[in-house]
């Protein structure tokens, strides 16, 4: 019996490597300490009520916010981990099969369960309130979102200790990530994480378009609707067409390894390329998903800053939408050297090139919204002026990339490497810092430093350009990606040490930024005016913290800018308030479903990752039973009282 | 008074938020519909790839198909005759409309049923070859929505019961039968892709 256990254990955890024991007794401590704060102050009820059950598109907004900077951090680590390991040649500082596992993990995480929770904070804490909403089209269903993309990542983070990670990759490649070559536990992992979370993507995509669609405020046509609105709805578009896609994708892989199908294996009549087509169908287009609503923050921000209206607010929207469009057509420029025929080839690289084209456009259209307007470097402006030249150059980089004839030089070499860092990094997380920074007074009452916030930017700025610059040059120089070590004879130990450097650099920024969110929570400038920056859209004409139904009358909206044109009026002395007249607000009710049915979906994912049936039948009549539960609901909302919307207004210095 | 109050204000809320529910749905049904083009995509590749195997045309039996075809249509249009009689407000109608399409549904499922366990007698499983292994994951895919249709029929005919033709139940019963309707549609695909083309 004893014997059997160890013999479990043995297999069950992961063992044998000290970094991986430092971390089993971290995360101990950390679960310890924090059952330990919750019980003792008693906040074990306040937790479920006010967080874990909460239908509140603010404070999923927030969660999605903690959890994903939680991810960048695991991300973050995972990438310095590779960058010291090939900081000098010959280096034992990670073993191959440890090297395999944490460039998998860092590129999945990332992407995956970094960027794109990171977006969906964004639009939970941004959209409604922009557009005048009192909350999105189904709350219920972003809460199972939200609830639904955390298990999957802590299943995804969990095989970190247990089973062990998966290491073929970050897209899984078969055949590498058969069970042939790659048995045990950790390809289950990255499949149920993905896919749990993926559902939870899926049905935010469908929120969020019927949101954008049928919520917004009386008079806010879709041609006066603020840009990030606009570009939420492109990116949601791509989403309910993509994802489904990765759903089947995955769902394959796993029948091949689960069931012994033949869909991507080397015998049976498989077809290994047939998964790079299918999931590049889907991988493309996650990446303008991830990169379209940094696009719609830069235009709010950039018109804020400013001092301007955006210029080209039409030609803004139609290169967003035609991004939309044209991301579908791209897909095999990720396998060139798959060795099609010319004509495909042809078609994928100038579909590639023409993606070029909207985005200049809106390249453009931002730089004529700063000339001649009144620029205040503020840090959402920092981080989008910096974004211009970095992905001006990303950008530039992708088209040679999109050469075909030259790609089979540049193929997964560090070149590539380097290009979509270039294009994520200062596409995607300068985007979204920017939005952090340019929202998070509307979220938290308050501003984040400044002058942290600068140390922080300069880090990550310079150290951006140091780490990735040499990668370039490395690419040229015959370095191809997932090396987990070279030799001296290649003539590659500089260029990889000063990488090494700029990485730690960027390392160093984000120690600022988590040094700048605590050192703000008590010193930063409170916002008492609602409207910090002196911007244009609807989401600053409510207090700062927003209260929880939003608006206390839903506004009518006249032009676009509106909050800009009714700030211009009440100057001008020709702004006639419209009379105030208080209703009982219907809000949806907290609901404890979510959590529950998402932990099931939890188990169904573990229990497939280890075979284990019996575990994932559980799970499975778990979600039915929580669906079934909900379906036979009817009271699932409330009306708050016209005095309780007055009382609140009030506290938050707002008479009505 | 105050509840009074609500009630006046609630109805209009609820009318206009089913109908984003509806929305919603149709919404959904177009992610499903890319859903099963990739797996029919898929099937597509996977045609001829029987690995020295059996093929399709050894082994499908076109009258069992047919029969389910005509099942899962009759029940189509039945479920069309539940919405209508929800229309008229008849909710006794509507429930045994939906309890017939019901039945059909079941009927469907386990002819699929009988049909997958004959293919595996005949040696043609899962893991038998790539064209197997798409064949019984297109169709099993649609069983699977069937079967869950069923389940959700189900649990909505109790609902009509208890609470009769309300803004809510009207709103659940038109998502059902677009599901349902959808479900036909892809069938139709099926039938031809898989079956007629198959046999042929």
């Amino acid at each position: 019996m004893w014997e059997d256990i160890k013999e479990f254990a043995s297999t069950f955890f992961v063992t044998g490597d000290p970094l991986i024991y430092g971390a089993d007794v971290s995360i101990v401590l950390t679960i310890l300490a924090i059952v330990f704060v919750l019980t003792k102050y008693k906040k074990w009820g306040w937790l479920w009520r006010e967080w874990l059950t909460t239908v509140d598109h603010k404070r999923i907004g927030i969660m999605y916010l903690i959890s994903s900077l939680l991810m960048l951090f695991r991300g973050g680590v995972d990438a310095l981990l590779m960058r010291l390991q090939l900081a000098f040649p010959n280096l034992e500082f990670l073993h191959a099969d440890h090297y395999n596992a944490i460039f998998t993990t860092h590129g999945t995480i990332m992407i995956l369960f970094m960027a794109m929770p990171m977006m969906f904070g964004l639009f939970n804490m941004v959209v409604p309130l922009q557009i005048g909403a009192r909350d999105v089209a189904f709350p219920f269903l972003n809460a199972l979102s939200f609830w639904l993309f955390f298990l999957g990542a802590m299943l995804f983070n969990l095989s970190f200790v247990i089973g062990g990670s998966p290491d073929a990759g970050w897209l899984s490649y078969p055949p590498l990530s058969q069970n042939d070559f790659s048995p045990g536990p950790g390809q289950n992992f990255w499949i149920w994480g993905i896919q749990i979370s993926g559902i939870g993507s899926l049905a935010t995509g469908i929120n969020f378009i019927v949101t954008i669609l049928k919520m917004r405020a009386p008079g806010m046509t879709l041609s006066k609707m603020p840009l990030f609105s606009w570009s939420v709805l492109s990116s949601s578009i791509m989403i309910i067409f993509a994802f489904p896609i990765l759903t089947v994708t995955i769902a394959l892989l796993f029948l091949d390894r689960f069931a012994g199908a033949h869909f991507f294996t080397m015998d049976g009549g498989g077809n290994p390329m047939m998964y790079l087509n299918l999931i590049w169908m889907w991988g493309h287009p996650e990446v303008y998903i991830v990169v379209v609503p940094a696009f719609g923050i830069f235009s709010e921000v950039v018109a804020t800053f400013s001092r301007k209206r955006i210029f080209g607010y039409k030609s803004m929207v139609w290169a967003m939408m035609v991004i939309a469009i044209a991301s579908f057509f791209t897909w095999a420029h990720h396998f060139f050297t798959m060795g099609t025929s010319a004509s495909v080839i042809a078609f994928f690289a100038i579909s590639t090139m023409v993606i070029a084209i909207p985005t200049g456009v809106k390249v453009f259209n931002w730089l004529f919204t700063m000339f001649r307007g009144r620029i205040s470097f503020k840090q959402p402006m920092l981080w989008t002026i910096a974004f211009i030249p970095c992905f001006l150059v990303g950008g530039a980089t992708g088209v040679m990339l999109a050469v075909a004839p030259a790609d089979y030089q540049y193929h997964n070499s560090y070149f590539l490497i380097a290009h979509f860092h270039q294009v994520l990094i200062g596409g995607v997380v300068f985007g979204y810092l920017a939005g952090i920074y340019y929202w998070w007074p509307k979220l938290f009452g308050f501003k984040l430093d400044e002058k942290l916030g600068r140390w922080g930017f300069w880090f990550w700025n310079i150290g951006f350009y140091i780490c990735f610059m040499p990668q370039y040059a490395l690419g040229f120089m015959g370095m191809t990606r997932r090396y987990y070590t070279y030799g001296w004879d290649r003539g590659w130990e500089d260029l990889n040490l000063v990488s090494t450097v700029g990485a730690f650099m960027m390392g160093i920024g984000f120690i600022f930024q988590v040094w700048q969110i605590t050192y703000s929570i008590k010193h930063g400038e409170r916002d008492t005016t609602g409207d910090p920056w002196d911007a244009r859209t609807l989401e600053w004409s409510i207090p700062s913290p927003a209260p929880f139904y939003n608006f206390a009358t839903v506004p009518q909206v006249k032009e676009a800018d509106d909050w800009w044109a009714t700030k211009q009026a009440k100057a001008n002395g020709t702004y006639k308030p419209e009379p105030v007249h208080l209703e009982p607000i219907h809000m949806p009710k907290n609901s404890g479903i979510p959590i529950v049915m998402s932990t099931f979906w939890f188990l169904i994912g573990f229990g497939l990752t280890f075979g284990w049936v019996w575990m994932a039948v559980i799970g499975f009549i778990g979600v039915a039973v929580c669906m079934w539960v909900r379906s036979f609901q009817y009271d699932t909302d409330y009306y708050v009282p016209v005095d309780e919307v007055r009382r609140t207004e009030a506290s938050l210095g707002r008479v009505l | 008074m105050a509840n009074h109050h609500d009630h006046s204000h609630g109805h209009d809320h609820h009318e206009e938020h089913e109908q984003l529910k509806v929305l919603g749905f149709w919404i959904f049904v177009v992610t499903d519909c890319i859903l099963f083009g990739t797996l029919f995509a898929t099937y597509a590749v996977m045609m001829n790839s029987f690995a020295g195997g059996p093929t399709g045309k050894e082994l499908f039996e076109m009258p069992g198909i047919i029969a389910s075809t005509f099942i899962l249509l009759t029940s189509s249009f039945t479920s069309g005759l539940a919405v209508l009689a929800m229309n008229k407000g008849k909710v006794n109608e509507l429930i045994a409309w939906l309890a017939v399409t019901a039945a059909l549904g079941l009927a469907f499922v386990v002819l699929e049923v009988n049909e997958f366990t004959h293919l595996v007698h005949e040696g043609a499983t899962m893991a038998t070859s790539g064209y197997w292994s798409s064949f019984f994951t297109l169709v099993g895919t649609h069983g699977l929505h069937v079967s869950i249709g069923l389940f959700w029929m189900v649990g909505l005919m109790m609902q009509l019961k208890r609470r009769g033709i309300t803004a809510v139940t009207r709103r659940k019963i038109t998502n059902l039968s677009l599901y349902w309707h959808f479900l036909d549609v892809v069938w139709i695909f099926l039938f031809t892709v898989v079956y007629l083309m198959g046999v042929m």
